[in-house]
């Protein structure tokens, strides 16, 4: 990678990153905790709405913002042609 | 012997047998095997080691509990979503990039990237926090052990030593990896059977998350009816504020906690660290999801069975775990202590929170083996975190205090024995502790999330990502949230004073304000303190990008300063 595509390279990076953080902090902070109240108006399978995010809904997208993360970066580094993973240094 | 303890005693053979012989399997010679396993384990076996490790005896036997008796139900959210979150924060913040800096031990990591008075904070706080930890781990063990196979704690605590000391000694990081697997298969087993069998039975829905849904009306209105808030009430037990302190002080402390970061080390590479991330959490989840089911379900159970019914008529469970006094009268007195044609009230008694799921499979009148399942699965989760702990507390003293301080020029050979004696004798203290726990353990473990978050989370997160961030920069920044956390935890905790505090913030949410603390004076001091090295900034650079780097081989060669 030149000094071009490093940059680049990186700012994706950080883009995903704020991305995923946005919506985890939505879920757990803003569902579950800020807007319960109105949430729990609305009622799900039994579940108060703004409940279930809080033990349930948060949880599951956690997962799912993981999930996300890992398959992103995978096809980042296959378009910048980092596969040198296995080769990586290890300790002293 | 009783039909439970006869079956506990089986499963209890079985799966001591079964760690025993994989520990035999992955016996280890060389320091890298000992402290990172080689680096070698796959994603998924390192993410189930992941969730082994980390889901505690407080995970397994207290949670569900906490979440129903503790306060009204919703107020226990602030776990469920705390310690699964951290993991967001842990793949997307420091995993890859920690992995790629390739080195042994948390304070490692800040002695390279800082400086050596940072080294020595972090050695301190790694060992304190692993202490503390694993005294708890063993008295859980102990508890297991009293109540099903009918031995004394103390007893129990030596069974349990003997058996960490037989696979962590001999294996290091291979062999607890390996044997956390294990444990981790033993554990969720052993919580979902019970969890998916009572939601069959009350719902006709086997999945328990989607079923306790149809419960929670019944269980709010039983709720208004005792005078307690509706159990899916926003902040009936706690308010706002502090849930939000509370959630995100447990999601950075998460974040921080040594023995959670240093199983990122032991992936094949950045890409297989991102994968553990997601292995480990979506295996954590599967518990932490019928944790709240399970507290639902024995919640209700509970009140039926218990509230208006006359002393004698109790269910078996009732009687057995009165006898142990881990059901009380509500002032804390035995109930013997009242006549047996006593009828009680559910606000009349206490039950203590580490009970709901080691009663649970009897609360829902499930067979034998299931409860005995059950006691295997509660000491495969104490048993796992405990050695995890160990593994830091050893590698901390004979990496970073003997190695880098006392003895650069130790061979192999040595530093492997160093260790290995190091983790017997943390094994001796932790088991010590286990039978004499100090009083104020149970409140300190929920402090140390508070206290990780304080002092690693922003020092590790800003050395990834800021390269001008200075040595003094983090020196001060951690202990500035060490020091206020600490000082405000003493200052409003029981039993050193019952002071209010500010805003009514509890203790358990000041870690929050001490991070931003330590954010804040970090930022700060860095803008008038010495820049790193630009050979060091050019090293924080580089683990920006996985795969191989010439700068990296050279660091981890020790050659970069």
């Amino acid at each position: 990678m030149d000094e071009h595509q490093r940059r680049d390279y990186w700012r994706r990076n950080l883009r995903l990153m704020a991305v995923l953080l946005v919506i985890w902090a939505l879920v757990s902070f803003g569902a579950g905790i800020l807007f319960v109240e109105p949430l729990n108006e609305i009622e799900v399978a039994g579940f108060p709405l703004g409940f279930w995010f809080a033990q349930q809904g948060s949880i599951i997208t956690f997962v799912v913002l993981i999930a996300v993360y890992v398959v992103r970066m995978d096809k980042l580094d296959a378009e910048f042609g980092i596969d040198e993973y296995e080769e990586e240094v290890h300790h002293s | 012997m009783s039909d439970i303890q006869l079956w506990t005693l089986v499963f209890v053979l079985i799966t001591f047998s079964l760690y025993i012989f994989i520990a035999y399997r992955s016996r280890v010679s060389t320091t890298s095997g000992f402290y990172v396993a080689g680096g070698g384990i796959p994603a998924p076996a390192n993410g189930a080691a992941i969730a082994a490790d980390w889901m505690s005896a407080a995970s397994f036997i207290s949670m569900a509990g906490i979440i129903a008796f503790a306060g009204n139900g919703y107020g226990g959210s602030v776990y469920l979503m705390g310690w699964t979150g951290g993991y967001v924060l842990l793949a997307l913040l420091l995993a890859p990039y920690l992995r790629k800096f390739g080195k042994y031990t948390i304070p490692d990591f800040v002695g390279d990237r800082y400086n050596e008075t940072a080294r020595l904070v972090a050695v301190v706080a790694a060992i304190v926090v692993s202490f503390v930890y694993v005294a708890g781990q063993m008295a859980g063990v102990g508890l297991v052990f009293t109540r099903f196979l009918k031995v004394d704690p103390t007893t129990g605590v030596i069974i349990g030593m003997a058996i960490v000391f037989f696979y962590a000694v001999l294996g290091g990081m291979k062999g607890i990896t390996w044997t956390q697997v294990a444990q981790y298969t033993v554990l969720i087993i052993a919580y979902l059977i019970p969890a998916v069998a009572v939601s069959a039975k009350v719902t006709d829905v086997p999945i328990p998350q989607i079923g306790f849904g149809t419960i929670l009306a019944e269980l709010d209105a039983l709720q208004t009816e005792l005078g307690i808030p509706e159990y899916t009430a926003a902040f009936g037990s706690t308010n706002m504020l502090n849930m939000l302190l509370i959630t995100a002080s447990l999601m950075f402390g998460t974040a921080g906690l040594p023995h959670v970061i240093v199983r990122f080390y032991t992936a094949k590479s950045v890409r297989a660290a991102r994968y553990s991330a997601l292995w480990a959490l979506f295996f954590i989840a599967l518990l932490y999801t019928t944790a709240p089911s399970v507290a639902a379900f024995s919640k209700l159970q509970i009140i039926e069975d218990v509230n208006g019914t006359a002393l004698s008529d109790m269910p078996s469970w009732f009687n057995t775990w009165s006898e142990v006094g881990l059901i009380t009268q509500a002032d804390g007195s035995a109930i013997s202590a009242l006549p047996s044609d006593a009828t009680v009230g559910y606000g009349d008694i206490l039950i203590n929170n580490d009970i709901i799921v080691l009663a649970s499979p009897e609360i829902g009148g499930l067979p034998a083996p299931i409860v005995g399942l059950v006691a295997a699965g509660a000491l495969a989760a104490a048993l796992s975190t405990a050695s995890g702990l160990l593994l830091v507390i050893s590698s901390a003293v004979a990496n970073d205090v003997y190695f880098k301080k006392i003895n650069p020029q130790a061979t192999e050979a040595r530093q492997l024995m160093v260790g290995r004696i190091a983790m017997a004798g943390a094994i001796v203290v932790a088991g010590y502790l286990g039978i004499n726990p100090p009083g104020f353990v149970a409140q300190v473990v929920a402090l140390a999330f508070g206290l990780a978050a304080a002092s690693f989370f922003p020092i590790l997160v800003l050395g990834i990502f800021w390269k001008n961030c200075t040595a003094m920069g983090a020196t001060a920044g951690m202990l500035a949230g060490l020091v206020t956390t600490m000082a405000y935890m003493l200052w409003t905790i029981d039993i050193y004073g019952n002071g209010e505090g500010v805003f009514g913030i509890l203790e358990t949410g000041f870690g929050t304000i001490g991070m931003l603390i330590n954010f804040a004076v970090t930022i700060i001091v860095s803008q008038f303190t010495p820049k790193p090295s630009p050979q060091m900034q050019e090293l924080v650079e580089e683990i920006r990008y996985p795969g191989r780097t010439e700068l990296v081989a050279k660091h981890a060669q020790g050659d970069v300063h």
